[in-house]
């Protein structure tokens, strides 16, 4: 069901920086306040959880309300010490997580 | 089954459109007030400082169900100071709720940014909370031409 998620961040960076990460997941984000053509709501269908972590302790995550426009878009910023693997995790509202890693060589 | 004139199909569609382009504007919409108690709620009563919040968001917003958002708090993002909260309030959707930062000192910067939807011309409102406990709030109005839910 939810396609892959994108990301786009350094694959390197010098210790103590401040990284830039873009993430992005394909979604419709059903608000729940829609109706359909004969008129029957539409159930609510969001992602209403993203997090990332670095090495295991956590860096950003953000709790999501219908207001998020569909293919939720999120940029924030990580600082960087060591060597390792960032995790990403999107929740949906059906229980479904979908997650991705992405690893980063700190010199 | 006989098969669909070329006007039929047409007023079908444009039918179709029209329900799903109503879809929020029927609905009552939060309030100020909606707005201010889901502020009271994230800062337990306390008051939150006017200030250190940066908001950007374009002036006009010609489609209202995509609008780029950035937040930054200038505050230190240390180990024992540092941003640990930040939640973004509308006054004009059907519901104040938007979304809700959540930042470590592994952050770096207390900024994020995202796209949201926005039901018409509205306040936008920014609290942020320290892991001191003090908060910080801003606001920022925004004028939509098309609503991100119709309208």
């Amino acid at each position: 069901m939810a396609e892959k998620p994108r990301l786009k961040l350094p694959k390197e960076a010098k210790k103590g920086d401040v990284i830039e990460i873009k993430t992005l997941i394909p979604h419709v984000m059903l608000t729940g306040l829609t109706k359909d053509k004969d008129g029957k709501t539409i159930p609510r269908k969001i992602i209403n959880k993203f997090a990332c972590e670095f090495n295991g302790k956590p860096v950003f995550s953000a709790t999501i309300e219908p207001a998020v426009a569909a293919n939720p878009y999120l940029q924030f910023t990580a600082k960087v010490e060591e060597s390792g693997t960032f995790k990403f995790s999107w929740t949906d509202d059906d229980g479904t997580v979908t997650t991705a890693e992405e690893q980063i060589t700190v010199t | 089954m006989r098969q669909l004139s070329r006007r039929a199909a047409l007023a079908a569609g444009a039918s179709g459109v029209a329900l799903t382009v109503m879809g929020w504007s029927g609905k009552a919409r939060a309030g100020v007030k909606e707005a201010a108690d889901e502020v009271a709620k994230f800062t337990g009563g306390n008051t939150a400082a006017q200030g250190k919040i940066t908001i950007e968001l374009p002036e006009i917003a010609e489609n209202g169900n995509t609008v780029p958002l950035t937040v930054s708090v200038n505050a230190p993002m240390d180990a024992d100071n540092y941003v640990s909260d930040v939640m973004v309030v509308s006054e004009g959707n059907p519901n104040p709720g938007v979304i809700t930062f959540h930042f470590t000192p592994l952050s770096g910067k207390a900024e994020a940014q995202t796209r949201i939807r926005l039901a018409a011309t509205q306040n936008i409102v920014v609290v942020a909370k320290t892991s001191k406990g003090e908060f910080y709030t801003g606001q920022k109005q925004v004028k939509v031409t098309i609503g991100g839910c119709g309208g």
